[in-house]
């Protein structure tokens, strides 16, 4: 166990390795940063002077490992645009996309667990074709779309929601479902499949010979088996979550990571979107390495090699 | 014997049937048997002859696209063939077990095997853990599994397929059943380790006193095993009878035609010889069958064989086929003087 510990901590380690690589070098890709700095009426002189002052005449190698340095410690430099630490601006954004995606996944799972489960117990049942509609709808629709239809029907028309902000938790509701929506189908058909395969296995006639129960059968020994995939999945569902939730934030104008990041883009605030990028990729490593760690408890062929 | 205890098992006329688009599947076709306390029951037939469906038939763990009708079946002398699922899950792993042709498979991966030992104790017995992992490691130990404390605590996937085998015939003794199907339990092992596991079985068999209804396609597994012997062919009891009449007179033209393929036993002293076969292929199970289902392979078939019902005759007492030919006919020289 503890040697298979290591060797995923070792792969995280290079996984955000490259992709701090990756991170600095786009960076570097998508303009001179110098020019995005200095401001549309600036001249020559002004670029050159700013170009010295931020390090960007260095060779890449060295600005590489001051980034790095600086970023280890926390320390994203300051937004071209607001004059104020990367670091403040982020940290007090994260809390709420964190919220919202932690939400919006619990939300998908609450969903597609139980219906998907339900479906392969009882196939072509009226709940397996309604849990089918929702989640080809689901796969079919944008989700700002669905965003949107929401906040017409719930928001302007019954009032029964805020449709804008972060005031309360009430102004999550809306985004959670919208955002959740989105990894519900992947979530429910994998169960279900997952549920069906595991039904039909030697080792569930096995538990039936031993005359177990239908809840010993189902929650002790299927469900352990089916939720091995599903943890894996949702991990990468929550990464994508990260990702998805830079347009839901902009039109519920919830300002976490998702909205500053457009902001930054906009504005060409590079510290910001290499802060940005760079967080959501930890985030998504961690993710990978939790699943990873969730599924050794889970499975001992993954664990006792 | 001097009281008459009932018979562990009777069956009468089950059918196991699954609806295809094509028709129905008559899987199992009016079996009726039974199996006496303390006798090892060989069921013997290729594949596809129903033997399994029948294990299952029983056991009541027919999948749901199967349709089993059964006019009665009683285990130690109840009729259990109309009783709620509940009253069928407490004899499953109490008074009826059984153990499975893919050792690889049929343990849940996981799950210790202590604990998927325990488990059946502990839902069949108002037992503790204490008391079921006292009980689990006794019987790992008589199942002959080396250090057993050390095997409680390991994964499915930490054993061979030997030992899993052995982990299966463990739990389905947990309880002390007076039933244990076998279907197949060595098809999937080794040579050297399946005479170990019948071994192992026959011995178990004796010591607990329990019925065994043994599951195979291996001849030779029951002339070694099995107190009396049935013959299955396309979902029917063609014979049925004890197991050395069997082998010294078979009477239905397919166990004699079974005999025929067996490697050695059936040529002692012969080497060389060429191993018999059955010409032509198993009939389609599908729809209803008329006259005697080996009719289109058997060398002796006339035209009264491909109609009317066949009636079961018998041999010997305790000794049956289904045939129209009389008993005693040698037909020994046959396979010989058609090839």
């Amino acid at each position: 166990m503890i040697l298979f510990v290591l060797k995923r901590l070792f792969s995280a380690f290079l996984t955000l390795l490259v992709v701090s690589v990756l991170i600095f070098l786009l960076a570097h890709l998508a303009g001179d940063p110098a020019i995005a700095i200095a401001g549309k009426e600036s001249t020559a002189e002004d670029i050159a002077r700013i170009r010295v002052h931020y390090g960007f005449d260095r060779p890449l190698i060295e600005q590489y490992f001051a980034w790095c340095g600086r970023a280890l410690s926390g320390d994203f430099g300051r937004s071209y645009h607001y004059q104020q630490t990367v670091s403040d601006m982020v940290m007090t954004r994260l809390p709420i996309t964190l919220t919202l995606g932690v939400s919006a996944l619990c939300f998908a799972l609450a969903i597609s667990l139980p219906l998907g489960i339900f479906a392969a117990i009882r196939p072509n049942s009226l709940i397996d074709r309604i849990s089918l509609v929702i989640a080809v709808v689901g796969q079919a629709m944008p989700t700002f779309w669905f965003a949107l239809v929401m906040i017409v029907f719930f928001g302007l028309t019954l009032r029964w929601l805020p449709i804008s902000g972060n005031a309360s938790w009430q102004n999550f509701i809306m985004p959670t479902i919208a955002l959740g929506y989105f990894a519900t189908p992947a979530l429910m058909r994998l169960t279900r499949a997952g549920m069906i395969d595991a039904l039909e296995s030697d080792y569930i006639r096995t538990a039936r010979a031993k005359g177990l129960g239908h809840a010993s059968i189902l929650f002790k020994h299927a469900l352990r088996n089916v939720m091995i995939p599903v943890v894996s999945v949702s991990a990468v569902q929550f990464g994508a979550m990260l990702g998805g939730s830079i347009v839901i934030e902009q039109i519920f104008a919830l300002q976490g990571i998702g909205w500053l990041s457009y902001d930054a883009t906009v504005r060409s605030d590079l510290p910001v979107v290499q802060a940005i990028t760079l967080i959501i990729a930890v985030f998504y490593v961690l993710l990978t390495l939790a699943a990873d760690l969730i599924n050794a408890l889970l499975d001992p062929r993954i664990r006792i090699g | 014997m001097t009281l008459q205890r009932p018979r562990t098992l009777e069956v009468e006329n089950l059918n196991v049937r699954f609806s295809r688009s094509n028709g129905v599947l008559h899987a199992v076709r009016d079996l009726s048997f039974h199996v006496e306390p303390n006798e090892i029951l060989g069921v013997v037939g290729e594949s596809g002859c129903g033997k399994s469906m029948t294990a299952l038939a029983i056991m009541d763990l027919l999948s749901g696209r199967a349709e089993r009708r059964v006019d009665s079946l009683k285990f130690r002398g109840e009729d259990i063939a109309r009783v709620s699922g509940n009253e069928m899950n407490a004899l499953r792993g109490d008074r009826m077990a059984m153990i499975f042709q893919e050792p690889m498979t049929s343990l849940n991966p996981v799950y210790t095997i202590g604990d998927q030992l325990e488990e059946v104790y502990l839902r069949h017995r108002d037992a503790t853990r204490t008391d079921a992992r006292t009980r689990a490691l006794s019987l790992l130990d008589m199942v002959g599994i080396p250090a057993p404390r050390q095997r409680m605590r390991q994964y499915p996937h930490q054993l061979s397929g030997g030992l899993r085998q052995r982990v299966m015939i463990a739990m389905a003794l947990m309880c002390e059943p007076d039933l244990i199907i076998a279907d197949e339990p060595t098809t999937a092992l080794d040579v050297t380790i399946q005479a170990q596991v019948l071994a192992l079985l026959k011995q178990l068999q004796r010591e607990f006193a329990m019925a065994v209804i043994l599951i195979t396609h291996d001849l030779g597994v029951v002339a070694r095993m099995a107190d009396r012997v049935l013959v299955m062919y396309a979902g029917e009891i063609v014979e049925s009878g004890p197991t050395q009449q069997i082998f010294a007179g078979p009477c239905h033209p397919y166990t004699q035609g079974l005999l025929r393929c067996m490697p050695a036993a059936s040529t002692p002293g012969q080497s060389g010889a060429r191993l018999g076969t059955i010409p032509g292929i198993v009939p389609s199970l599908i729809g209803e069958m008329t006259g005697c289902a080996f009719a289109n392979r058997c060398p002796h078939a006339f035209d009264d064989c491909r109609h009317g019902t066949i009636a079961n005759m018998a041999a010997e007492a305790d000794h049956a086929y289904r045939c129209l030919l009389p008993a005693g006919q040698s037909l020994s020289n046959f396979y010989e003087t058609s090839k």
